[in-house]
């Protein structure tokens, strides 16, 4: 008990700080704060996988979520039968072409001696591939975004409840970190780092440039949820009993019965969003428990100590015969592919895909801050990092205001100055997350909870 | 007559915008190449920088402005560059000695200090926007074309113009004079020579009694002048807006790493390699083919290799394919 007395102190104040939000400034806010920092926690676990556990460096992980997210419209969206035969065999024919030219390549790599003439054949493989799938999909294209493109314009997904796109976006996001991880993760750290911040952003660029596929910047709207609607709470008794019993107290208190009713709508219409926004958290809260107890057991079994081998001294862990190009890989696609169900996930909850929303700073470099702020190797310490950091950058421009309203007290209301500031507000929390970081790595570098190794 | 319509087509649209584009990327590469090759890290923080150094020319230039200055037929930009400068590099110098100090005389590894400076990444980012705001800026004063179309169509009787914007001299010029200067301190000057041998070889160059503390300090001032002029140059071009400079730097990394990171005349060629593949990938073919071809073999299509949408992907995946097949870059990187 004493030793994670630290964890449980720090997981009190964070948790104290999201109530005062509640009873300050209310509860709705308060709550999508928290279902936000439960999905950041998840996308810090894969980082942290990666990280803490192997010492491996993702700046790709914007491109992850992006999949997650593109999952989640796959999934859930109902196809669109008319795009579906407008264009659907050319689609389908790239496909298996793409599929054909991946294993002719292949065939090529493994039946020849490597020479000249046999990279000059595999570029002629690609680049002849290339030209006929554009000429083959060109006109399924057009046919497809041609269809209805106010509303469709797009291939559609299957249909299925959103909540199984958690796991595809994983799927999705562990296979594209399975390309990434054999061609790109022989690289020097600052390398990786480099190529995978690239590749997301050439992942971005096709999400948002397909439209057949993704829609685009159209963005896809409306999406499914796992949780009701407040529309239809709002007309359901049993919600509305809830409510009353809820707030039996204040509404005594009303005397006249028209107003009384007035007073319970809003409550009610209060009480409907915060009633969906809990079911998030109920939905992310599962999600979130089971990662850390597998992680948990995943770092304190023999394949953990072995990874922590191959982070500390990887030529050592070599020489012991441990296989640390394929540790690494599989650690790669898995952190990965954690970070593709908090894709998913956070699209479910926004219930839309907006590809042009996607940037570096908010996607990977913030949750690079998470990591490191919170602790790296220590799963409790990456989760914690999630819980502050979100909620500094959501609080931030509050605090901004408080702080710039506080030094330019003295001046007039219209001076330039305070103007001025008061309108840059939301950048402080920039400047927070900066000098955060830079004091973290200059006094603590091992976060706020450092990684403990016991052995038991 | 044909054949000459086609020259000067790609001359206006291909060759002229991405030596302009190279240029300005060259910049930027040789600026990380330096931190990389001398400070031993990844800078993350690089299109903030630039952008930080061109906030102040913005700020100099209207400055001027409002005094009536101006530089002529030249942008006043051009003369504020020099104040600009002089903050930028007491900026890179504080961030130094309270930021990256520590790290250096701690011999942390190359990660630690790449992820201290997203720190400063952000940091810079917060305090550009605290100053002059997000917004798209444009400062360019001065004559706007050398050669407009029109006159040159009139000039020569062809049908393609040639239209040649006076910041696209500016810029080549200028990164011309920096880039040659640059080389001539490196290999001519004492400090030149003692900063190439001090990325060679730390401990050795160490051994001959070469200053750190001074080598450090040349490293910045010169980073400095580089992130300034380039950050000018590219936003007297297009325009500024700081969230554009962060993009940037993807690309300008994509030019160090290809020309070989931590050599600078790789760095600068790289700059030009990406600039010329994203815009010929990206360039829509048909009217020069309407040229050189019989009318009866005229293409359909544009005849383009990639949309425009991809025109960054097109450097990312060359700088891919550079890191697999010659991690060390086209140029042997990691010597000054």
């Amino acid at each position: 008990m004493r030793k994670n007395l630290n964890v449980i102190a720090a997981y009190s104040i964070m948790m104290g700080l999201i109530i005062l939000v509640g009873i300050f400034q209310s509860w709705n806010i308060a709550l999508s704060i928290f279902n936000l920092c439960l999905i950041s926690a998840v996308m810090t676990m894969g980082a942290n996988i990666q990280w803490g556990y192997a010492g491996l460096i993702n700046f790709g992980i914007m491109g992850f979520t992006a999949l997650g997210g593109l999952a989640a419209v796959l999934i859930s969206v109902n196809p669109v039968q008319e795009a579906w035969s407008a264009g659907g065999t050319n689609i389908l024919l790239s496909l298996f072409l793409i599929i054909g030219i991946v294993l002719a390549v292949r065939f090529v790599l493994k039946k020849y001696q490597k020479t000249k003439i046999r990279n000059y054949v595999i570029a002629a493989i690609i680049i002849s591939g290339i030209i006929i799938i554009r000429l083959v999909s060109e006109p399924g294209i057009e046919a497809i975004e041609e269809v209805n493109p106010a509303r469709t314009g797009f291939l559609g997904g299957l249909g299925l409840p959103i909540i199984f796109s958690w796991i595809v976006g994983a799927f999705f996001a562990g296979g594209l970190a399975f390309v990434i991880g054999k061609v790109a993760l022989g690289l020097r750290a600052d390398y990786l780092a480099i190529a995978t911040l690239l590749i997301s952003e050439i992942v971005i660029a096709i999400i948002k440039h397909e439209d057949w596929l993704t829609r685009g910047v159209k963005n896809v709207i409306g999406l499914k949820r796992p949780a009701p609607y407040e529309v239809n709470l709002q007309q359901t008794d049993w919600f509305i009993n809830l409510v009353e019993k809820f707030n039996s107290g204040k509404l005594v208190l009303i005397s006249d019965i028209t107003e009384r009713q007035a007073a319970l709508n809003q409550f009610v219409i209060e009480g409907s969003s915060i009633f969906v926004k809990l079911c998030y958290s109920g939905l992310f809260l599962v999600v979130v428990i089971i990662l850390l107890i597998l992680t948990q057991k995943a770092l304190y079994s023999p394949w953990g100590r072995m990874m922590r081998a191959i982070r500390d001294n990887e030529e050592a862990a070599n020489a012991m015969g441990k296989n640390v190009v394929k540790q690494h890989l599989l650690i790669f696609v898995l952190g990965s592919a954690i970070v593709g169900i908090a894709g998913a996930m956070l699209v479910t909850q926004d219930g839309l895909f907006t590809p042009g929303s996607y940037r570096p700073l908010r996607y990977t470099f913030l949750i690079w801050v998470m990591v490191i702020v919170g602790g790296s190797g220590n799963n409790f310490g990456a989760i914690l990092g999630g819980f502050v950091v979100w909620f500094l950058w959501i609080e931030a421009a509050p605090i901004g205001l408080y702080l710039v309203n506080l030094t330019t007290a003295g001046l007039d209301d219209t001076h330039f100055l305070k103007v001025h500031l008061i309108e840059s507000v939301p950048y402080f929390r920039f400047l927070m997350m900066g000098i955060g970081l830079l004091l973290i790595m200059r006094y603590r570098p091992k976060g706020i909870l450092p990684e403990k190794i016991e052995i038991k | 007559m044909d054949f000459i319509n086609a020259i000067i087509l790609l001359l206006n649209y291909i060759f002229v915008p991405a030596l302009v584009y190279g240029s300005q990327l060259a910049l930027g590469a040789i600026f990380v190449t330096l931190i990389y090759g001398i400070l031993r890290f990844a800078n993350f923080a690089t299109g903030d920088m630039m952008s930080f150094g061109t906030m102040f020319v913005i700020l100099f230039t209207w400055y001027l402005q409002s005094y009536g200055i101006s530089f002529g037929v030249l942008p006043t930009a051009l003369l504020a560059i020099p104040f600009a400068i002089i903050f930028m590099v007491s900026y890179m110098l504080i961030i130094d000695k309270f930021v990256f100090k520590y790290y250096r005389s701690n011999k942390s590894p190359p990660v630690q200090l790449a992820m201290v400076s997203i720190g400063v990444m952000f940091v810079t980012q917060a305090v550009v926007r605290i100053i002059i705001g997000p917004s798209d800026r444009r400062f360019f004063d001065g004559e706007k074309f050398l050669i407009k179309a029109g006159e040159f169509k009139e000039m020569t009787g062809l049908n393609e113009g040639l239209a040649i914007k006076s910041t696209q001299v500016i810029t080549i010029i200028v990164t011309l004079i920096l880039v040659s200067t640059l080389f001539w301190f490196l290999n001519k000057t004492k400090t030149g020579k003692s900063m190439r041998a001090y990325s060679d070889n730390e401990d050795l160059a160490l051994l001959s009694g070469i200053d750190p503390k001074k080598i450090v300090m040349t490293t910045w001032v010169i980073a400095g002048i580089l992130a300034t002029i380039g950050g000018t140059l590219y936003g007297l071009d297009k325009s500024f807006k700081p969230f554009t400079y962060f993009n940037n730097m993807l690309p300008i990394f994509a030019a160090a790493i290809v020309g070989g990171i931590g050599n600078p005349f790789g760095a600068f060629l790289g700059g030009y390699v990406i600039a010329f593949s994203e815009i010929l990938l990206t360039y829509a073919y048909k009217k020069f083919f309407m040229y050189i071809l019989p009318e009866s073999m005229e293409p359909d299509g544009l005849i383009q290799l990639l949309s425009t949408d991809y025109k960054f992907a097109v450097s990312f995946s060359i700088l891919v394919i550079v890191l697999l097949y010659r991690p060390s870059g086209i140029f042997k990187g990691k010597v000054l």
